[in-house]
């Protein structure tokens, strides 16, 4: 099994805007649907995504609203706001040209260095 | 959600939160039941999952933002709490405090209106007061010279810096409406009230038309004489008044408490009115002169156009402006000597605050440190260290406002009776309230006092050795607090020697300056001013034949045995003091040296007792066309004339424009300045002169200022109406005023130490009171901490008595230390005093003898108890308890 890594911080933002962005979810659904699509590598601990969800409520990035699951049981729902899909964006690209330019200099042989 | 929102619906908030990890919770444990887990193990592992519910509610809540906010109010809900669960130490603390800032509160409430507050007129620091200045004049002796009347008129005209005003002291009879009595009045130019920015009350001020010699009389009423004499009656403009003779019309009334040097007047009048020599002369110089800076005009400025105008005026009028200029200086409140008083006890005050906040600190080191254990307990529970000293700091902080809070109250209640209880008058009185500023004090001392107390227990929130504080008993953590404890009772015996050696000095003082001898005899003696009708001021020679009359009169009063007229009276204010010289070359103004002078009539060594001690009183030979003479004291006989016989010799006084003056007789010294001021006056040589060689010129305004004093064969009060009837004169307007007998007058003039004295004694009172509850608090807590170690001695064969001892030994080494401190502090102390407080003996030794064995032995009163209970512990139990 490959081994777990810790989340570098301020991923853990970035990651539920984007798993939020799919369509309003309360928090333990957030919480197994990063556990299912990183294939169990991304080990968020769950103490800390309720701080951070709301955290991302109070900057205005997420907003919530109470409604009924499918079991019949109320449960919180949270939602992009457009304020959070602008973020999301904007995280999003800065982490593709983050992992591209350490790609890069992982790329590196040695003596290439020019 | 807006942070204040969020504040707002923080319930709903937290409902909410709790709904949303139970219902995470209940996912979790429903899927690892349909994996086929054991329901009860399925919840354990899905609690364990999101990690201990209240960590991630705190975490949450700190997401939140408002977290400060609700901490305080936990905080101070908390500490309520805690505090009425011990509503004994609770009640105990809030009322020391309350008393110490109480006290506090008021004495910097009147240090504040009376010596820190501008003057309460608009824009107060472009006031400026104008003094005159030559090289002649004595200003050590005489006060600040002040500004002849055409040289006001010519400045005021004059300068484009400043705006003029000015006015001149004067009293007199005001005899209509209603019944003759004397009254204050301010010769006032018309300007006065505008150049300090001040409306009247009612009516309008002088017109520049009416500021004239000869113009139509007008009149301004002072608030208070309106109150008393027309009953604020509206309709008082332009009713009329007679005044000194004169019918004047009433056109304005000055605002209410309106007091300018510190005295109210009466009767305000056109200074350009008065047409006395001493006004239309410029040698004399009568005028109190203010001025305001105009706009955007500095200072300098002003001082250097005044200058250039006093130098134009000493050209014009060589005989009299010789060497004379002006001077501009910000205006400043008139407070008398009050200051040193206020300041010394607002000092003392603050000792006793300080014992107050030591006793209360110790108390709650006391009981912090019995909460050792419930503190480490939360600290392994996850609360932080800061949280703990910031909970431990609003606990303290809560008592400090509350004990504030009550004293302010109690400052409130006692402003008005303290004030009312001041001897004399005290200036600026009326303006003494609690306002904002004083309010502010109040809040940042019992705020500063919370925090002080709070501190070295706060501190004690465990850090580290949390595990040990845990294991270990209670009997092992004593040892770092003593000497906390020790401390603050050893400064509480310091501080309490301090006041009690103080008032110890101040009673030494009263004592000795009581029995001190004023001079004269002081039994049966009354004395009271007294104004002639204005009617017969016209010319010298009916003003002496009414004294006559007067005197005539006085002495046919039943129960009076002699009458003698006099101007200044010793122990009373007001005084006459001349320069004077052994030969005709007499040296110039400032180097002459001063005595005092007195103008009396023939009888009043019989009224007053005072030795003769050399040649002969004045007898009715002594009139005006005979020879010139005058009675000195012995101290002036010491200075003028040292070592020869003074009878007979001569002595010259410039300032009476008297040629040589023979001396005929010698009389004992005379405490002029009170017991308490006059051994240590600078001006304490006397002598006397017969009114009857007052020269004509001089003799109105002598008039103006005479007193009677009476020796009467029965107590003196009981004359006072029937002399009252006998010299009011034909047209009833010949006025007593100011009536006092000797004995009053001696009493007053310890007045001021009387009540130093009272108050200090209190204080130490006070302080000794708390020192000793807070000596007994300590040991209590103290020998409580060494019950075991007490149980351990008495099994290995200590008796009752060992025990005792033991306890007194601990006690007395803070006694000792304690009153050695204080010892030092006390004497550095005295030294203050007696340079702030009149007639202080330096401090003896005697002082320090008997009050510090009464601190030692109210204090090892105060240790015997918990010694004799310490005594009494079952060793059995002793060796048992934890």
């Amino acid at each position: 099994m490959p081994s777990r890594s810790d989340l570098p911080q301020g991923t853990l933002d970035l990651l539920i805007l984007k798993v939020v962005a799919l369509g309003p979810v309360h928090g333990y659904a957030i919480a197994q649907r990063l556990q299912q699509v990183s294939r169990a590598v991304v080990q968020v601990p769950q103490g800390s995504l309720y701080p951070a969800l709301h955290r991302l409520e109070n900057r205005g990035l997420l907003a919530a609203d109470w409604k009924e699951t499918d079991t019949g049981r109320e449960a919180k729902f949270y939602r992009l706001t457009r304020k959070g899909r602008a973020q999301l964006q904007t995280e999003a690209a800065s982490w593709r040209r983050l992992s591209e330019a350490v790609g890069l200099i992982l790329e590196l042989s040695p003596g290439g260095a020019e | 959600m807006s942070w204040w929102h969020r504040l707002a619906k923080r319930k709903q908030m937290e409902e909410q939160l709790e709904k949303e990890l139970r219902f995470h919770i209940d996912q979790h444990a429903a899927d690892l039941i349909a994996h086929g887990q054991d329901p009860v193990e399925a919840r354990r592992q899905a609690s364990i999952a999101l990690g201990g519910p209240e960590q991630v509610k705190e975490e949450c809540r700190e997401a939140r933002g408002t977290r400060w906010l609700e901490d305080a109010s936990l905080d101070f809900r908390y500490a309520v709490r805690t505090l009425r669960q011990k509503p004994g130490f609770a009640a105990v603390a809030v009322t020391t405090l309350a008393l110490g800032i109480g006290a506090t509160t008021l004495m910097f409430s009147i240090v504040e209106s009376v010596l820190l507050k501008p003057l309460p007129y608009p824009e107060p620091g472009r006031l400026m007061a104008v003094h005159g200045h030559s090289k002649t004049w004595n200003t050590a002796v005489y006060g600040e010279q002040n500004v002849a009347y055409l040289d006001f008129v010519d400045c005021q005209r004059q300068s484009r810096s400043l705006e003029l005003a000015g006015w001149v002291y004067a009293a007199g009879t005001l005899s209509e409406p209603g019944e003759a009595t004397y009254v204050v009045q301010f010769e006032a130019s018309p300007n006065l009230f505008s150049v300090l920015r001040v409306p009247l009350f009612r009516g309008r001020t002088f017109l520049p038309e009416e500021d004239r010699p000869g113009a139509a009389p007008v009149a301004i009423l002072g608030y208070s004489l309106w109150q008393r004499r027309f009953a604020g009656n509206p309709a008082v403009l332009g009713m009329a008044l007679v005044f000194n003779g004169k019918r004047y019309t009433v056109v304005g009334i000055a605002p209410a408490g309106f007091r300018l040097g510190g005295d109210e007047a009466d009767v305000y009048t056109p200074i350009g009115q008065d047409t006395a020599r001493y006004m239309r002369n410029r040698g004399p110089h009568p005028v109190t002169t203010i001025a305001r800076l105009r706009p955007e005009v500095s200072l300098v400025q002003a001082q250097t156009e005044l200058a250039m105008i006093g130098s134009r005026l000493a050209e014009q009028y060589p005989d009299t402006n010789k060497g004379r200029g002006f001077d501009v200086k910000p205006l400043r409140p008139e407070v008398g000597d009050v200051r040193s008083t206020l300041w010394l006890l607002l000092g003392a005050v603050s000792l006793v605050l300080f014992i107050a906040c030591a006793n209360i600190a110790s108390l709650l080191l006391a009981r912090a440190v019995s909460r050792e254990r419930e503190l480490a307990v939360r600290v392994a529970l996850g609360a932080g260290r800061g949280r703990l000293i910031r909970q431990g700091l609003t606990e303290s902080a809560v008592l400090g406002v509350f004990g504030g809070a009550l004293g302010v109250s109690l400052a409130a209640i006692g402003l008005r009776p303290f004030l009312a209880f001041w001897p004399g008058a005290l200036p600026r009185a009326d303006e003494v309230q609690l306002d904002s500023q004083v309010l502010l004090f109040a809040l940042g001392a019992s705020l500063v006092c919370g925090l002080l107390f709070g501190l070295a227990p706060a501190l004690r929130a465990p850090a580290r050795e949390v595990e040990q504080t845990l294991r270990a008993g209670a009997r092992t953590v004593a040892g770092s607090s003593r000497r906390l404890h020790s401390g603050f009772v050893i400064s509480e015996i310091a501080l309490a020697v301090v006041l009690l050696v103080a008032a110890g000095m101040l009673g030494r003082t009263l004592l000795r300056l009581s029995s001190l001898d004023p001079g004269l005899n002081i039994r049966n003696v009354l004395i009271t001013r007294m104004a002639l009708s204005p009617a017969t001021l016209i010319n010298p020679g009916q003003i002496r034949a009414a004294w006559d009359d007067v005197l005539d009169r006085a002495r046919r009063v039943p129960g009076v045995a002699s009458v003698a007229i006099v101007d200044t009276v010793p122990m009373r204010e007001g005084n006459n003091q001349l320069g004077y010289w052994t030969t005709a070359a007499v040296p110039p103004e400032n180097r002459q040296p001063i005595a005092l002078a007195t103008s009396v009539t023939p009888d009043y060594l019989k009224v007053t007792g005072i030795p003769l001690r050399q040649g002969r009183f004045f007898n009715d030979h002594d009139r005006m066309d005979s020879e010139l003479v005058i009675v000195i004291d012995e101290v002036l006989a010491q200075h003028a004339f040292p070592g020869q016989q003074p009878v007979g010799k001569r002595l010259w006084f410039p300032d009476m424009g008297w040629g040589p003056v023979r001396v005929v007789g010698v009389v004992g010294h005379v405490r002029h300045w009170g017991l308490a001021g006059d051994d240590q006056a600078p001006v304490r040589a006397q002598f006397y002169y017969p009114f009857a060689q007052v020269p004509d010129r001089l003799l109105r305004r002598w008039s103006e200022l005479m007193s009677l004093a009476v020796r009467t064969r029965i107590p003196p009060l009981d004359i006072v109406e029937p002399l009252r009837r006998a010299v009011r004169g034909a047209s009833n307007d010949q006025v007593l005023y100011e009536v006092h007998t000797m004995e009053q007058l001696a009493t007053d003039s310890l007045a001021r130490q009387r009540f130093l004295l009272l108050l200090f004694g209190t204080f130490a009172a006070v302080a000794l009171l708390l020192a000793c509850i807070g000596i007994y608090g300590v040991l209590a807590y103290l020998t409580g901490q060494r019950v075991p170690e007490i149980g351990v001695r008495m099994a290995l064969g200590a008796t009752g008595p060992d025990i005792v001892r033991l306890v007194l030994r601990q006690s007395l080494a803070m006694i000792f230390l304690g009153a050695g401190v204080g010892a030092i502090a006390a004497w550095a102390g005295g030294r203050l005093l007696v340079r702030l407080v009149q007639g202080m003996q330096p401090t003896e030794a005697a002082t320090f003898a008997i009050m510090i064995p009464v601190l030692v032995s109210a204090a090892l009163a105060a240790s015997f108890l918990p010694a004799r209970r310490a005594s009494r512990v079952d060793p059995m139990k002793a060796l048992r308890q934890d």
